[in-house]
């Protein structure tokens, strides 16, 4: 081992150890510190807050977002974006609504249903980007407009009601106390960790994202993985619609209407970063959490609606600032 | 009297983490008169050019220009005070017209009003291209409407049409046809008579002649010497450029005569290079040797499937192969660490163990779930062997010294373990310390039996690696040299040759 390289060694390892345990410990957990402060600060001002039972609201509340923006995680982490998701929502929404009517077809219908329809949008999202080198804002914002043309030209811009309980349980029931919505977004909070964290498929999905190019040389088949991608962003865009169909008893060529933004916000507010390589679906939650907290805390408060909106636009503002210094320190 | 004196610039020295690009260079210009600055790749040609113009700002030494001492942090006081530059890599505005490219930043306009004065742009215009003669471009056509020969004819006109007293030319031939050529040398002849000075930075040896006066060379950031073009020989100029003394780094056996492991046969790749034939056996480092733009790393790229070959065979242990993707010459045993670390190799936001183990996933995949204990182990083993310093396996890459990041790249093919292993300037940016550690892995892997092939632009490290060396230049094959005749005045002499045969095939 020569002199030279150990002088390098030791600057480098110094510059490593330059920061404060403090500032390294807020990189790591800051959002979750955040959110946690954000409760005290709600339960401080309105006691209601804490309550098991508003809890158990913001979490259900929050479990369609969540779920989109698991999806958009994934698609962000490999520098992409998915503007589609909220349209596909109400698309799946009306679809699935007429396979879940009363007395027609099993419940498992249904949900294959809103798994086929999300599913088969993304993986067009996807073959159009990755096969055709189309940017994916493009893309996505095409799907936007034409998945919720679709949506209203199949349920002739109406409501469509009368679904069946088996369905309702999906978005209304317990089990064991715990909402059917809140369940079903913590097992594909699990799946989607295992899939980014323990598969090939997740480490191939940040190497694009870090790297496309050398993600290439290294034998990654990038076009194949920016297609599941989608197709998995799209498919759980798909599962979201059907939570809310069934939450709100009926399919609504109008559902999710700027879903795809909130999700895009979770998934941001959460740590993961535009320029890709970057995030997590833990982070992803704690972000969706803190935006859920933030609406119902808010109203609550009787804030208005108004001052909402501005203050979401700021945080998430401040989330992406804050982003961007950590990089820029590199 | 005034000073004969343009430009002088002396004891410059600058300085970037880890590397001494300049260490106490001087140049000095007079009037009118045609300057080539040359050397090799990292010499430090482009650094001073760019301290010149403000780029960059100069650790220690004094620049005066024009009789004053100039101090200037930006492009466009460097245009002020009279230094233009003709970029080697052109930057037009490609959706805007000729004359708004040229005038581009200063267009004329109605009084104060800031509306552009159109007409008198074309007048303009047009008046600059009567006084270059250039007359086969419209100053309304689109830039991006015109070959890349005429675009730098534009870019030409437009450093002249600063008025500068300085201009600088970095390689503005490399783009341009032998007519083009002629017509860029009665502009410069022009400009001498009106006492304009011209820094002329080129690889190309036959146009000194033609062109310069005055010649100085710079190696490895340091000032070398200047001279009369005519008391420069070929010969001298070559000593001159890379006269370094070989490192001792290289202790290096000749390698057994093993079996092929790969064969290229007039492997052609329009524009990149042309009809290249080589082998390299089992146990053999073969060198590509070569100046930039001679197309040693397109050669790699195309055999591993980076991009398609337009001609010829790829043989890998006597069998043809068709390379479609990476993913194809991974499959065949090939591995490549390509040129740019930064650009190509490392994914950056990513941790030392994902970026060790991109290539190698599914030998640790077992039911879709990757067995971390055993990349633990495999990672932790190339650490040791390569003495990569890193304090852990979560550390990011971005954080890691030149040097330990690419062995962290090397190590994610050896953890592939490839047959046959391509290198592009596996040294490049790296302090000496890593350097050598990398030198003696190289010998340990062809002593393994892996035939290796290695593209440098450093002379010494190609010369002291290689069995064999084939030289490339502009595109064509000029030659193969044995390690026993291997100097580099007869690569350097082999890598500029390939104007002649371009000229004989055209």
């Amino acid at each position: 081992m020569s002199n030279l390289s150990t002088v390098t060694n030791n600057t480098s390892d110094a510059g490593l150890h330059k920061e404060s345990k403090a500032a390294v410990l807020f990189k790591k957990y800051g959002m979750l510190i955040i959110l946690i402060a954000l409760i005290a600060l709600m339960t401080a001002l309105e006691p209601n807050f804490i309550n098991s039972n508003n809890i158990i609201n913001i979490v259900r509340q929050m479990a369609v977002i969540g779920i989109v923006a698991i999806g958009v995680t994934f698609v962000i982490i490999t520098s992409g974006i998915d503007l589609s998701s909220g349209s596909v929502i109400a698309l799946t929404s009306v679809i699935v609504a007429t396979f879940a009517q009363e007395g027609t077809y099993p419940l498992i219908v249904a949900v294959l249903a809103a798994v086929a329809v999300g599913a088969a949008t993304g993986v067009f999202n996807g073959f159009l980007i990755a096969k055709g080198n189309i940017a994916p804002f493009i893309v996505t914002l095409g799907m936007m407009t034409a998945a919720r043309g679709l949506a209203l030209l199949f349920s002739g811009g109406r409501p469509i009601g009368g679904l069946s309980d088996s369905f309702q349980f999906l978005g209304q029931g317990m089990i064991l106390g715990i909402p059917v919505p809140i369940i079903i977004f913590a097992i594909i909070g699990i799946v989607s960790y295992v899939l980014l964290n323990k598969t090939k498929f997740g480490k191939y999905v940040y190497a694009i994202g870090g790297n496309e190019q050398a993600a290439m040389i290294a034998g990654v088949n990038v076009t194949k993985v920016k297609i599941l991608v989608y197709s998995y962003a799209g498919l759980l865009s798909g599962l979201a619609g059907m939570i809310l169909t069934a939450r709100i008893a009926s399919g609504q060529p109008t559902a999710g209407t700027m879903y795809e933004l909130d999700a895009i916000a979770a998934a941001v507010i959460g740590g993961t970063s535009l320029t890709g390589g970057i995030g997590t679906i833990g982070g992803t939650v704690i972000g969706a959490l803190i935006i859920g907290v933030m609406n119902n805390g808010l109203d609550l408060m009787n804030v208005s609606s108004y001052w909402q909106q501005i203050l979401k636009g700021v945080i998430i503002t401040v989330a992406v600032y804050i982003d961007a210094r950590k990089h820029k320190k590199k | 009297m005034t000073s004969p004196y343009i430009l002088q610039m002396s004891d410059i020295s600058k300085s970037f983490p880890g590397v001494k690009a300049l260490q106490n260079v001087k140049l000095d210009v007079k009037k009118g008169e045609v300057h080539a600055l040359m050397g090799e790749n990292g010499a430090g040609k482009s650094t001073l050019m760019k301290i010149l113009i403000g780029i960059y700002t100069a650790d220690t030494g004094s620049v005066v220009f024009d009789g004053e001492k100039l101090s200037i942090s930006n492009v466009s006081e460097a245009l002020d005070k009279g230094i233009s530059m003709i970029h080697q890599e052109l930057n037009p505005v490609p959706e805007m017209t000729v004359a708004e490219n040229i005038f581009l930043g200063r267009e004329p306009t109605y009084g104060k009003t800031g509306i552009v004065n159109q007409k008198q742009l074309i007048r303009n215009t047009k008046e600059l291209f009567e006084r270059l003669n250039i007359t086969t471009i419209n100053p309304k056509a689109k830039m991006i409407d015109l070959t890349v020969a005429k675009m730098q004819l534009v870019e030409i006109a437009k450093a002249v049409s600063f008025d500068s007293k300085l201009i600088i030319m970095d390689e503005p031939t490399s783009a341009i046809t032998d007519k083009e050529v002629a017509h860029l040398f009665d502009i410069i002849r022009s400009l001498q008579k009106k006492d304009v000075g011209i820094i002329y930075i080129t690889h190309k040896m036959e146009e000194l002649k033609q062109i310069a006066n005055t010649l100085t060379v710079f190696r490895d950031g340091q000032y070398v010497g200047t001279d009369s073009i005519d008391n420069m020989s070929r010969e001298r100029l070559i000593e001159m450029m890379v006269g370094r003394e070989l490192s001792h780094a290289f202790d290096k056996e000749h390698a057994a005569r093993h079996e092929v492991a790969l064969e290229v046969k007039n492997l052609t790749k329009e524009g990149k290079f042309y009809d290249v034939n080589f082998h390299v056996r089992k146990g053999e480092v073969l060198g590509i040797a070569g100046l930039m733009g001679s197309g040693r790393s397109e050669i790699l790229e195309t055999i591993f499937g980076v991009m398609q070959a337009d001609a010829g065979d790829i043989e890998v242990n006597g069998q043809k192969k068709k390379m479609r993707t990476p993913k194809d010459a991974i499959n065949a045993g090939i591995g490549l660490l390509t040129e740019d670390r930064k650009l190509t190799g490392c994914f950056l936001p990513l941790s030392v163990r994902d970026n060790m183990i991109m290539v190698n996933i599914n030998k640790y995949t077992k039911n879709g779930i990757i067995n971390q204990k055993r990349i633990e182990d495999d990672c932790e083993d190339q650490k040791k062997k390569m003495n990569i310093k890193t304090p852990n396996m979560d550390q990011l890459i971005s954080n890691l010294s030149g040097g330990n990041q690419q062995k962290v790249l090397i190590g994610r093919w050896l953890l592939h373990n490839p047959d046959i292993l391509f290198l592009d300037e596996p040294t490049r940016g790296i302090d000496i310390g890593a350097k050598s550690e990398i030198y003696n892995l190289i010998f340990e892997l062809a002593k393994q039996g892996k035939a290796i092939i290695i593209v440098s632009s450093e002379m010494p490290e190609v010369i002291g690696l290689s069995d064999r060396i084939v030289v490339m230049s502009e595109g064509y094959q000029t030659g193969e040299l044995d390690r026993s005749d291997a100097t580099q005045e007869a690569i350097m002499e082999l890598a500029t040759r390939g104007e002649l045969i371009k000229r004989k095939t055209s």
